[in-house]
C-alpha cells in the first residue's frame, strides 16, 4: 500500500502548534488533571480515611530511617537466613536417608540382578542417578523454605523500600536505584534478577545491573556459603556461638557480595559505561498482607519446582561427566586426578587446590553440585574410602564427617575462606550466562560479565592466601 | 428436550460464570483480544490471573510484570484472549513501557481495554483512564482492590463514576475473586456490543486549543473517515509526535 498523502494535515498541525503556543504539553496535561479532580470530587468519599495511609507512613518512618533502615535490612536479611540454616536441616536429612541410603542400593541390587554392565550401572546409578539425587536434598529444603519467605516479604510490599533505602548508594556509584530490586531477585536467582533488569530504561545503566547481578549470592551458592562455613568457621567459635557465628560469615560474604556490586557498578560507570544517572520516581506501595497459603503455594510452584528442575536437569549430565572422569584411565591415572594434578599449584596460589577448581568448571552448568563434585574429588585423590569408590557422588552422614574429610584432603580455615570466597566470586552458571546474552545480544558483554568476576576472584583469592601465609 | 423458561439463575451473570472456561496459555483461533492495562501496582497481574487461571507471579513492587503475558479465556462458547500490558502512569512520555502499552491499544486494536485502577487512589489513576478514553472507546473500568478501600473508609460512587466516564465501571478484589463474574459480563457485553461506551473527553481545555484540536480533528476525519479516535491523533500531530505523523501516513489507524 502507497503512503497517504496527508501533508496538507501535518501543514496544518504545524501552523496551529505555531498559534497555541509551544507549552501544550503542560496544557494538556493539566486539563487531565482538572478533569479528574472534577471526576473523583463528585463520586469519592474518603473524608473517613486517612487511618491506614498514617499506618503505612508510619512503618515507612522507621524502616527507610537513616538510623534504621540498615539495621532492620539486615536483621530481616538474618532472620530469613536463620529460619533457612535451621529449618532445612531436618528435611535435608531425612531425603538424603531416603533417597541415598534406601533407594540407592535397591537400584544398585536391582541392577545387578538384571546382570546390567558395570559401566553402565556406574553411568546411569552413581553418576547420573546420585548426582540428581544429592541435588534434591541438599537443595530443595533450603529453596523450599527461603523462596516462600521471600515472596512473603515481596507480596508485603518490603522490596521497595530496600530499594528506598539503596537508591543514594547505587546513584553514588553511577547506577540506577532500580538496581536494587534486580540485586533482591538475583539473590533467589540471578538468571531471574537479570531479566528483572528490565525495568531499568537506560540501557547504560541496565548494563549495569546486569554485568554485577553475579554478586548477588545465589540459591545454588547459599548451601556451599552455609555449610562451609558452619564446618570451618563455626567450629573454630566457642560452643554456644557456633550456629550465631556461621550465621555472621555468611551474612558478611552477601555483604561482601553487595560491596563488590557498588564497587564494580562505580568502576564500569567511570570507565567503559559512562554517563548520566538517570533519574526516576519509585512508588512505594501500600503494605499488603500477603495471602499466606496462596503465595506459599505459588511461590513452590513458580519458583521452587523450576529451580529445583534446572538443577535437576544439569546435575544429572555433570554427574555423568564426574562418573567419567574418574574413571576412564590414561596410562594409570584417572582424568580427573591428571586434571587434579595440574590445576594443584595454581589452586596453591589461591589458597585454594585442584580440586576445588575442577570442581567449578565441573560445575558450571549448576553451582548447586560444586560441593558434592569437591567431596568426591576430594575422596579420589585421598583414596579415603568415605563413599562408595571412585566418581560416585554421596552426601555423608554428618556435618563432622564432612569436616573431617576435608580436612584429610588437605583444607585448612583459609581453604575454607577462601573458597566462601570464591563461590561468591566466580563466573555465573551456564544459564545465567545464556540469559545475560539473551537480554544483551551482545557478545562482548556477555563474556565482560562471564570473565570479570572469575578475574576478581582470582585477584581477591590470591591477596588473602598471601596475607594470610604471611601473618599466620 | 422440553422448552423451558429461563430461571432467574440462567439470566444472572454469577450463574453464567459458570459458563467460564480459563484457557491458561492457549490463546488460538480468539474471537475477542482484550487488553488489560493500568497504573503500576494496582493489581493488574492478579486480575490477570483471575480471569486466565495462570498463575503469573505477582508481587508488591511497581514494574514487576516486565514481559507481556498473554492469556485466554472462554465465555459463552467464544474466546477471549487476554494481553497483560506494563503497567504505566501515563500515556504521554516516550518511555519503553509506556510506547508499549500505547501501541498495544492504538495498533493491537483490542476488542475491550481493560483499565484496571487502584480504588484507593483514583484520582491519580485517572490520569491514565482519561488518557486511554482519548485512543479507544470500547473500556471498562476495573476499580480494583476495593477490599482495601473498605478498609480504608473510602466510597466510591461507582455510578456516578461510570456515569461521568461514560464507560461500565466494575469494582473488584481481585486478589479474593470477588467481582470477576461481573467483569467477565462487561467485557462480553462490550465486545458483543450490548453494551455501548461513549466515554468521557477531556474537557478542561482551553478554548483557543480546543479550537485547534477540533479544527484538526476534522482533516483528520477527512482523510480517514473510519478513524476512531480522531481527537487523540489532533492532540499527537500538534505534540509533533513523529510516530503517529508515520502511522498515519502508512494508513496504521483503519
Amino acid at each position: 500500500m502507497s503512503d497517504k498523502n496527508i501533508d496538507h494535515i501535518i501543514e496544518l498541525s504545524n501552523e496551529l502548534r505555531w498559534q497555541i503556543g509551544d507549552d501544550f504539553h503542560d496544557t494538556l496535561t493539566e486539563s487531565i488533571y482538572a478533569d479528574a479532580a472534577d471526576i473523583v470530587k463528585d463520586t469519592v468519599d474518603d473524608r473517613q480515611s486517612k487511618k491506614r495511609f498514617r499506618l503505612d507512613a508510619k512503618i515507612d518512618k522507621i524502616v527507610t530511617s537513616k538510623i534504621f533502615g540498615f539495621p532492620i535490612m539486615f536483621l530481616i536479611l538474618g532472620v530469613v537466613l536463620w529460619i533457612t540454616i535451621i529449618g532445612a536441616n531436618y528435611p535435608s536429612s531425612l531425603l538424603a536417608e531416603l533417597l541415598l541410603d534406601k533407594i540407592h542400593p535397591a537400584l544398585k541390587s536391582g541392577a545387578a540382578s538384571i546382570n546390567m554392565p558395570w559401566w553402565l550401572d556406574g553411568f546411569l546409578i552413581d553418576g547420573v542417578y546420585l548426582a540428581v539425587a544429592w541435588v534434591i536434598a541438599v537443595m530443595l529444603p533450603p529453596m523450599a523454605i527461603f523462596f516462600p519467605l521471600f515472596t512473603l516479604l515481596e507480596d508485603f510490599g518490603y522490596l521497595p523500600r530496600v530499594a528506598f533505602n539503596l537508591d543514594s548508594l547505587f546513584k553514588r556509584s553511577g547506577a540506577h536505584g532500580k538496581q536494587a530490586l534486580t540485586m533482591s531477585m538475583g539473590f533467589g536467582c540471578n538468571a531471574a534478577g537479570v531479566v528483572a533488569t528490565r525495568i531499568i530504561d537506560s540501557p547504560r545503566e541496565r548494563l549495569i545491573a546486569i554485568i554485577t547481578n553475579n554478586f548477588s549470592l545465589c540459591n545454588g551458592r547459599w548451601p556451599t556459603q552455609i555449610l562451609i562455613a558452619t564446618i570451618f568457621i563455626g567450629a573454630i567459635a566457642p560452643k554456644g556461638m557456633s550456629s550465631f557465628v556461621s550465621l555472621l560469615a555468611v551474612i558478611g560474604i552477601a555483604v561482601l557480595g553487595m560491596a563488590f556490586m557498588f564497587g564494580t557498578s562505580w568502576a564500569l560507570s567511570k570507565t567503559v559505561l559512562k554517563g548520566e544517572v538517570s533519574t526516576f520516581h519509585l512508588e512505594l506501595p501500600p503494605y499488603r498482607p500477603p495471602r499466606f497459603w496462596r503465595t506459599l503455594y505459588t511461590s513452590l510452584i513458580d519458583r521452587t519446582i523450576i529451580v529445583l528442575w534446572r538443577a535437576i536437569v544439569f546435575a544429572a549430565p555433570a554427574g555423568a561427566v564426574i562418573w567419567l572422569i574418574s574413571n576412564i584411565h590414561i596410562s594409570g591415572d584417572s582424568i580427573a586426578a591428571i586434571l587434579i594434578d595440574s590445576f594443584n599449584p595454581f589452586g596453591y596460589l589461591l589458597g585454594l587446590n585442584g580440586v576445588i577448581l575442577l570442581a567449578y568448571i565441573v560445575a558450571i552448568p549448576a553451582n548447586e553440585i560444586v560441593i558434592p563434585t569437591i567431596l568426591m574429588l576430594t575422596v579420589l585423590v585421598t583414596g579415603i574410602s568415605a563413599g562408595n569408590g571412585a566418581g560416585v557422588m554421596f552426601e555423608l552422614d554428618s556435618m563432622n564427617a564432612t569436616g573431617d574429610l576435608l580436612r584429610a584432603g588437605g583444607w585448612t580455615l583459609l581453604t575454607a575462606i577462601n573458597l566462601m570466597l570464591f563461590s561468591l566470586l566466580h563466573n555465573p552458571c551456564s544459564t545465567t550466562i545464556y540469559t545475560i546474552y539473551k537480554e544483551t545480544k551482545s557478545v562482548k558483554w556477555t563474556t565482560v560479565a562471564s570473565i570479570m568476576p572469575v578475574i576478581l576472584g582470582f585477584v581477591v583469592t590470591f591477596l588473602v592466601a598471601q596475607v594470610w601465609r604471611i601473618l599466620v | 428436550m422440553d422448552p423451558k423458561i429461563k430461571s432467574a439463575c440462567e439470566t444472572c451473570e454469577h450463574f453464567n460464570a459458570n459458563g467460564l472456561k480459563r484457557m491458561g496459555v492457549q490463546t488460538d483461533n480468539v474471537d475477542f483480544v482484550v487488553a488489560l492495562a493500568g497504573n503500576p501496582n494496582t493489581g493488574k497481574s492478579t486480575v490477570f490471573n483471575a480471569l486466565t487461571g495462570l498463575r503469573q507471579h505477582t508481587g508488591n513492587w511497581p514494574g514487576k510484570t516486565v514481559t507481556r503475558a498473554e492469556g485466554g479465556f472462554e465465555y459463552n462458547d467464544q474466546k477471549y484472549k487476554l494481553v497483560d500490558l506494563p503497567g504505566t502512569y501515563s500515556l504521554l512520555s516516550t518511555s519503553d513501557d509506556e510506547q508499549a502499552a500505547r501501541d498495544f491499544i492504538l495498533f493491537g486494536k483490542p476488542n475491550v481495554t481493560v483499565i484496571v485502577a487502584d480504588a484507593n487512589r483514583l484520582e491519580r489513576n485517572l490520569n491514565l483512564v482519561l488518557q486511554i478514553l482519548e485512543i479507544t472507546d470500547k473500556a471498562v473500568l476495573c476499580l480494583n482492590l476495593m477490599d482495601e478501600a473498605e478498609r480504608n473508609d473510602i466510597s466510591i460512587d461507582v455510578r456516578t463514576l461510570a456515569r461521568d466516564l461514560g464507560i461500565p465501571v466494575v469494582p473488584t478484589s481481585a486478589r479474593y475473586n470477588k467481582g470477576i463474574p461481573d467483569l467477565i459480563q462487561t467485557i462480553s457485553g462490550i465486545a458483543n456490543g450490548t453494551i455501548e461506551c461513549k466515554p468521557h473527553r477531556i474537557k478542561n481545555v482551553p478554548s483557543n486549543v480546543e479550537s485547534a484540536v477540533k479544527k484538526l480533528a476534522e482533516k483528520v476525519k477527512e482523510a480517514f473517515p473510519n478513524i476512531p479516535n480522531s481527537r487523540w491523533i489532533a492532540f499527537r500531530l500538534l505534540e509533533g509526535d513523529t510516530q503517529i505523523i508515520n502511522a498515519l501516513k502508512k494508513g496504521e489507524f483503519v
